[in-house]
């Protein structure tokens, strides 16, 4: 492994943790601004962090140890995610240590951490958003999986950075299979990350909120991570679905400093770009009932399964 | 380096140990100090050294016995090879655990007396071995049969009770019904040579059909045992109502001596298996896979609910040995060797997973002698040991890395990725989609696993007297240390466990992954693909940014954390009621997979005084296929019972008639 390579696995750690809340706040201010709305800081989350770590920590008298322990626990799983995940270049040294499917792992295993703290306290609040949380997950995970499936098919391994080295490497034609999991991808992405039309990232106290009522016990340093993490999370998927689906413009391999630093401002256009479309496909939706979520993740998942499907079909 | 000249003596006389340790404890049954203090654990040190001479002896050159023992014409043959090793490991592993544990479980006052328990336990033990070591299928019926048998006796060991009664039944029933069937492929299997030996029916060739039909009977018989669709009715009940110990066996180990059946059936007493063969499996696989887990969830007692998982594992592992012959008939033998690493790490790795949460039931069923989860809740406070250590167990096997269970559904996944390649058309376009059906069904088993362990660990104890649960002794703290950390050790090592697995499918298939090809802590099976996981580096850089967060997070903020009532968005009046019950965590999947199920709810009227919520989730194959086919038989003796009449007159001209039809025969 050349020096670059550590150069950019590094720097692509620090970027996520850095971006992660200003891509949040961009697509919180795009979404303000096609709601006819004033838009808050793009730095918002930023001060919302930075405020948090800086309150006293309340806890419930009952609360367990694992309640304290697992912002840690989400917070690590999501910054090694990005660690593997191919934002700004492709050799990246971890990538052979988890590929995709560690990957679904790792989110897995922020799910369930979150999930159980969740649970701890045993609020009526608490156990609803876990249960729920399992709920979008149990559907959510496997399609992620089979939208990883396909594009792995396509590039014959399941290292994220390669399938994306790849995929970038091919002639820029349309995948059908690619197209079906496009949709599916959207669709997991946005019941993952509780946006509209799954959640509501703007409400609290809404009888059909999820993530939000997973957090409702935690505060001050605790929030900040679980909010930090939250954050990680919208990134890194955004990250993969570049990986996926627009691949062009990371620096391929070892392919030196140039590139490295030419995918860059490849990486800011795109985010800015998802960031519009984030918040125009969360302003032209409306919040499904929670009884209904189950059915757009199962077309989320029947989406992916198509795409595998047409990608044995036509092999393409 | 052998551990002593002959590893297959050295097991045979450590089984043959496990007997007498049973037996010693008929000398004082009712003592709990001899049984629980001295036989059990010396049990745990026998299954230690199971598992040893086992794992030492992998590589080793396979060594046959006859046996003295058995009838004059019939001796009984034992051989001992790979993939016999790698089930004896895991059955000495696995039981080293739980015997540990059961040293501290059984008590006095609860149905049979613990000296019988203890040889009951202990032959349950023993046979499990033989089965293992068996090698002509007169000594693999008797040790099959004993291993029903005895495990019969523990699951009723709780005699009194009409429902363990009546589980216990259920069990002896399907368990025969299942050695019919393994009988009958064996009967098949010998090709009319009359020699029942394993040599003579790997010697024999068998034409196509009955080939298959051999097959498909030990599919059955085997599938019967290990609770394959649709013959899977006698787990949730059996398991239950064992004592938890016991249940830990008959998950962690006995469904894997099916496993090994199927495996010894189809890879080496057949041959070859044709590639077709494997579909079937690989149908009935997924189809129990998502079956178990889609009822696992709705589950309301913490026991059943881990039965219908190990239902789900049963499912997974038939699926990969479906792919492995698929793999295997069309000649892909590095990807069928895959197929059957995976089938094998997965046997290893539930016998761990599901013994320590079985085991972790055990703890909290003995601390508050509750088995519903509406009435449990909290005890991670009252039973940290217990709590902390199946928090281990339910990690693992909801399949997060860097923990095992997610090795052996990596592997599945990854072999699942070459099914397109297989030249068969139109299969080859099916096979993949399984892949979905395992992914779903793991992800259900993380809801699952978090149900379960939100439910009686977390939360506010649900019932006031929760709050005297005390938490397991010394010698059940070590049984369930001993397999946590073996859940560990099998997650941060798959390298090393594959490239000792290797042993076994060169036995059956003829090729193994070269596992440590490059470096050991990187597991990198297919090195033409550019695949590859590495959990101990996983884990290494997840440690560090937690560690470096804390560090953070520390330096900026000093001050100490407040303790205040829960917030709860500012409602005053909290209630360990407004937890989410058991039933409400299984709503959803109750919503969603509603066909699965035959529900019967009772619903409050809306100004009901006293208002009342049940729903039953039944099984509709219990009532549509087992009810059915019960009447059917209940019909039939009816009708035979007709010809009773109790008369001697009648008996007499039943004679008369016989004798009449014999001459008019002869003559």
């Amino acid at each position: 492994m050349s020096a670059v390579a550590w150069l950019t696995q590094v720097l692509e750690v620090l970027a996520a943790l850095a971006l992660a809340p200003l891509f949040l706040g961009w697509v919180n201010a795009c979404r303000a601004w096609l709601q006819n709305r004033r838009a808050p800081s793009l730095l918002l989350p930023y001060w919302t962090i930075r405020k948090l770590f800086h309150k006293d920590a309340v806890i419930a008298s009952d609360a367990s140890p694992l309640f304290r322990m697992a912002p840690y626990v989400v917070f690590g799983a999501m910054v090694a995610a990005a660690a593997v995940i191919p934002s700004m270049g492709t050799g990246l040294p971890f990538r052979s240590a988890a590929d995709a499917i560690a990957l679904v792992g790792l989110l897995a295993t922020a799910r369930v951490f979150m999930s159980l703290a969740a649970m701890d306290i045993g609020t009526a609040f608490g156990s609803l958003g876990a249960r729920r949380e399992m709920m979008v997950g149990f559907l959510a995970e496997p399609a992620l999986l089979m939208i990883i499936f396909v594009a792995s098919l396509i590039s014959a391994t399941t290292a994220l950075p390669l399938i994306a080295e790849r995929l970038a490497l091919q002639s820029p034609g349309l995948y059908p299979s690619l197209a079906f999991t496009a949709v599916a991808f959207t669709m997991v992405l946005l019941a993952e990350n509780a946006r509209i039309p799954v959640d509501n990232p703007a409400t609290h106290l809404e009888l059909t909120m999820i993530h939000e009522a997973m957090l409702l016990e935690y505060s001050a340093r605790h929030l900040a991570l679980m909010e930090w993490a939250a954050a990680l999370k919208l990134f890194n998927y955004a990250c993969i679905g570049f990986a996926l689906f627009v691949p062009w413009g990371v620096s391929l391999g070892d392919a030196g400093l140039a590139a490295l630093a030419g995918s860059i401002p490849v990486l800011a256009a795109k985010l800015a770009v998802a960031g519009v479309w984030l918040a125009l496909l969360e302003t032209v939706s409306a919040k499904l009932r929670v009884l209904r979520a189950p059915e757009f993740l199962a077309t989320a998942f029947m989406f992916a399964v198509l795409g595998l499907l047409v990608h044995l079909l036509l092999g393409a | 380096m052998p551990l002593v000249d002959s590893p297959l003596s050295a097991c045979l006389a450590l089984l043959a140990a496990w007997g007498l340790v049973g037996v010693a404890g008929l000398l004082r049954p009712a003592s709990v100090a001899l049984v629980g203090r001295v036989l059990f654990p010396l049990g745990a040190a026998i299954g230690a050294a199971v598992a040893w001479v086992a794992a030492a002896s992998l590589d080793a050159p396979v060594e046959r016995a006859t046996l003295i023992i058995g009838l004059p014409d019939l001796p009984m043959h034992v051989r001992l090879d790979a993939l016999s090793r790698v089930f004896l490991a895991l059955l000495g592993a696995a039981s080293a655990g739980v015997s540990l544990f059961a040293s501290g479980y059984f008590r006095k006052g609860e149905g049979t007396p613990p000296g019988v328990l203890g040889l009951q336990y202990h032959l349950f033990l023993a046979s499990m071995g033989f089965v293992l070591l068996a090698d002509d299928a007169y000594a693999f019926m008797v040790a099959w049969e004993t291993m029903a048998l005895s495990s019969y006796f523990l699951v009723t060991a709780q005699h009194g009770i009409p429902e363990i009664r009546s589980a216990g039944f259920l069990y002896l029933l399907m368990a025969h019904v299942g050695a019919i069937a393994i009988l009958l492929s064996f009967g098949l299997m010998q090709g009319g040579t009359w020699q029942f030996s394993f040599d003579a029916m790997r010697g024999s060739s068998l034409p196509t059909p009955w080939a298959t039909a051999a097959f498909l009977l030990a599919l059955f018989g085997f599938g019967a045992k290990a609770g394959l669709l649709p013959l899977h009715v006698w787990l949730p009940e059996a398991h239950p109502a064992a004592p938890s110990p016991v249940s830990a066996l008959m998950s962690g180990v006995m469904l894997k001596t099916a496993v090994y059946g199927v495996l010894r059936v189809s890879f080496d007493l057949l041959g070859e298996p044709l590639w077709w063969w494997g579909l079937v499996p690989l149908a009935l696989g997924l189809a129990t896979a998502i079956y178990g887990v889609v009822f696992a969830a709705v589950q309301t007692d913490m026991k059943r609910l881990l039965a219908y998982s190990s239902i789900e594992n049963v499912g997974v592992l038939f699926t990969g040995i479906g792919l492995a012959i698929v793999f295997q008939g069309v000649g892909m033998e590095a990807l069928a060797a895959l197929a059957l690493i995976a089938v094998l790490y997965h046997s290893i790795n539930h016998a761990f997973m599901k013994s320590l949460l079985f085991l972790g039931t055990g703890a909290v069923l003995h601390a508050t002698g509750e088995r519903n989860l509406g009435r449990l809740g909290g005890l991670i406070h009252r039973m940290p040991w217990a709590g902390w250590l199946t928090l281990v167990g339910v990690l693992a096997i909801a399949g997060l890395p860097p923990l095992n269970g997610f090795v052996s559904e990596w592997l599945l996944l990854q072999t699942f990725l070459f099914s397109h390649e297989v030249p068969r058309p139109f299969v080859n376009m099916l096979l993949p989609l399984g892949a979905a059906v395992v992914a779903l069904s793991a992800a259900l088993a993380g809801y699952v696993m978090v149900k379960f362990y939100g439910i009686v660990f977390l939360g506010q104890p649900r019932e006031a007297s929760l709050a005297g649960a005390r938490d397991v002794g010394g010698l059940e703290k070590a049984g369930l240390l001993w397999l946590a950390i073996g859940c560990v050790l099998l997650g941060l090592l798959p390298t090393q466990v594959i490239g000792a697995l290797g042993a076994a499918t060169v036995q059956l298939i003829g090729s193994a992954p070269d596992a440590d090809a490059q470096r050991w802590w990187m597991l990198a099976p297919l090195p033409q693909r550019a695949v590859s996981y590495s959990p101990l580096i996983l884990l290494a850089v997840i440690a560090t940014v937690i560690a470096l967060a804390f560090v953070v997070v520390r330096l900026v903020y000093r001050r100490p954390v407040r303790r205040a009532p829960p917030w709860d968005c500012g409602f005053a009046r909290l209630d360990p009621r407004m937890q989410d019950t058991a039933e409400g965590f299984g709503q959803p999947i109750r919503h969603i997979f509603a066909g699965f199920f035959a529900m019967e709810r009772e619903l409050p009227a809306p100004l009901d005084a006293a208002p009342r919520y049940r729903v039953i989730v039944a099984d509709r194959i219990w009532r549509g296929l087992y009810l059915r086919i019960g009447g059917v038989v209940q019909r039939l003796t009816d009708a035979v019972a007709w010809l009773q009449q109790g008369r001697i007159s009648a008996y007499l001209t039943y004679s008369f008639i016989t004798l009449l039809v014999l001459l008019a025969v002869m003559l």
